[in-house]
């Protein structure tokens, strides 16, 4: 995991759920990450990838996440590049899907992160800077099993480190 | 320790007496993927370069695209049938049925722990055990080692009294229930259903219940297995000896975080509108006429023996509206064959509706039913998100079978009567 991040916020509302991250529609490109990836957060918002540039964040309230299980959602978050999602709450098994690929994700109150904000994050201490309201705000710890994880790069690194 | 179902589940799967909150690493009875989140899992297990631990415990389910529509998922079908190969894991063709159905049928038992690629594994809580969906990566390590890392839920009771009355369906219960707790209400706990007279459920009313507890946010959705439980299981599968079953039941007096009482015999038909499934009212409260193009009848939820019949009851003799599109895909192929014989196609068929494969059908927007622009279907399904069903700009209403077989053929929302 970095030390520090930064970007700037990509804002989306409540309850994004898995079918706007990753269309059903694009079903048969899940075997093809990079061309999956160019649909990313399509029906939530039509010009996500075109905003989005490496190291940004994507920024939600409450539910991120919600529906199916497909790991493809997290997974092509971050193909795109995205640093990490920030949110008010995760569905479950979209937030261990997160981890599990070792992408970053933190649960926090985004309520004051607009558009376009500059943040700097520091993962280790769970530190949010928001330089353009000049505010910051903490996220809640992570489960100690999910940092060794995250620590790993992935479930997948992990079980073969660690077996 | 007093414990719950789910603790007890747990704690026999994980060796030890476990209470909520705790993290643990649990045997797996059961591990399922299906075609969209199988490939990725196939690949995980092919680089941790471990095997599988017992692929009898393993099972692979070609049923989202089935039969396929676009040959880059007849590749990824042929790639988890090399795999199934490969490792002897049980493969469940094309058109033999939407995984959830296939292990109700086959391989659930009473105070099993199972695990599935796939968010509505919660389905077989129905039958007493403990049922969660996870992600490819998760369900990778338990196909590889017969294990998985979970937290112990903390459960809330839902207490149904009173009994329905017609058209009132299970998912009439769980849409009101939904509707209540919001799409978030339940996330990361435990859904218990308890009901005064538990005989009075079918197993496929259980099964829609404890399908859609996932649309709430929750881990898990259970009801305790009783005689009914096992008179299903006897009938499905007459080879199994019930003294094989482990019916494990909730201590008295457990703590719950919240208990919620919901009286069946109050309960109407419902209607999830567009875009999120806890916008839920009462059929009757809908004052404009919602005219639909499509009417869609199957699914994990809507797709049994009970819905199709409940649905035919309904159009039987009748013929659907002119410009409006009826599917009825079986949840299975034993569903198939049961409609079958009892003249349920038929019937469907008569009033002008189409038959699909046994499978997922429309439902995810995959193949065979997609929606045009700023078209509206009312489905049996159990999610009516922003282009779930392959259209953006297209509309879902999720109801009852008895419901959206009655808007079929009035072509716009109604009840039936
Ligand atoms: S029927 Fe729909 S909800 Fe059920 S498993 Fe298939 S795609 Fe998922």
């Amino acid at each position: 995991m970095k030390e520090k991040l930064t970007g700037r916020v990509h804002r989306f509302g409540d309850n994004i759920s898995t079918d706007l991250i990753c269309p059903g529609k694009y079903f048969h490109l899940r075997s093809n990450i990079p061309e999956l990836a160019k649909h990313t957060l399509e029906d939530a918002d039509r010009e996500f990838t075109k905003k989005m540039m490496p190291g940004d964040f994507v920024v939600a309230g409450e539910n991120f996440g919600c529906g199916s299980s497909r790991e493809h959602a997290p997974i092509i978050i971050k193909e795109v590049g995205a640093g990490a999602v920030l949110a008010k709450s995760f569905a479950r098994i979209f937030f261990r899907n997160a981890i599990n690929i070792g992408f970053l994700v933190m649960e926090c109150n985004t309520d004051d992160l607009n558009d376009g904000d500059e943040l700097i994050i520091k993962p280790s201490e769970g530190i949010i800077k928001d330089i353009t309201a000049g505010k910051d705000i903490k996220s809640a710890p992570l489960m100690n099993k999910m940092l060794d994880i995250l620590n790993a790069g992935g479930f997948k690194e992990y079980v073969m480190k660690t077996s | 320790m007093r414990q719950n179902i789910t603790e007890k589940i747990i704690s026999a799967h994980a060796g030890k007496d476990v209470k909520a909150g705790e993290v643990v690493f649990v045997d797996v009875d059961w591990a399922l993927v299906q075609d969209g989140t199988g490939p990725l899992t196939m690949d995980v297990i092919n680089d941790m370069g471990k095997g599988v631990n017992n692929p009898s415990k393993n099972c692979i389910f070609l049923d989202h695209a089935s039969p396929s529509s676009k040959f880059e998922l007849s590749d990824s079908h042929n790639k988890l049938r090399e795999n199934a190969e490969k490792y002897g894991m049980d493969l469940n063709e094309v058109g033999y049925g939407i995984c959830h159905q296939v292990m109700a049928e086959e391989k659930v038992r009473p105070g099993q722990l199972v695990v599935g690629a796939d968010s509505h594994t919660c389905t077989a809580g129905a039958f007493g055990a403990f049922a969660s969906g996870f992600g490819s990566t998760d369900i990778a390590v338990a196909m590889a080692t017969d294990r998985i890392w979970l937290k112990v839920p903390p459960a809330i009771k839902v207490e149904f009294t009173g009994k329905l009355h017609r058209p009132s369906t299970a998912k009439d219960v769980i849409l009101s229930l939904i509707g209540k707790l919001s799409a978030r209400g339940a996330t990361y706990k435990s859904l218990e259903f308890t009901a005064e007279a538990p005989s009075s459920l079918s197993m496929e009313s259980r099964l829609t219940i404890c399908n859609m507890v996932i649309e709430a946010g929750a881990k898990n959705g259970i009801m305790e297995a009783d005689g009914r439980t096992l008179e299903y299981l006897k009938y499905e599968r007459p080879q199994e000896d019930a003294k094989d079953y482990n019916l494990y039941r909730s201590d008295p007096e457990v703590d719950y975080e919240e208990v919620i009482s919901i009286d069946l015999s109050g309960i109407t038909p419902q209607v999830a509108l567009p875009h999120s499934v806890d916008n839920v009212k009462p059929v009757s409260d809908i004052d404009e006429a919602i005219k639909i193009d499509q009417a869609f009848i199957g699914t994990c939820t809507g797709g049994r023996i009970e819905d199709l019949k409940t649905a035919a009851e309904v159009l039987n003799g009748k013929k659907i509206k002119k410009g409006v599109r009826l599917i009825v895909t079986p949840a299975s192929a034993r569903i198939y064959k049961r409609a079958l014989k009892e003249g349920l196609l038929e019937i469907f068929m008569e009033s002008g509706a189409m038959i699909g494969t046994p499978g997922c059908g429309p439902c995810a927007g995959i193949q065979g039913g997609i929606l045009g622009s700023g078209e509206r279907c009312i489905s049996a399904a159990n999610r009516n998100f922003k282009g779930r069903m392959g259209c953006t700009d297209s509309y879902i209403y999720l109801a009852s079978p008895s419901t959206v077989a009655a808007s079929a053929l009035d072509g716009v929302i109604t009840a039936a009567g």
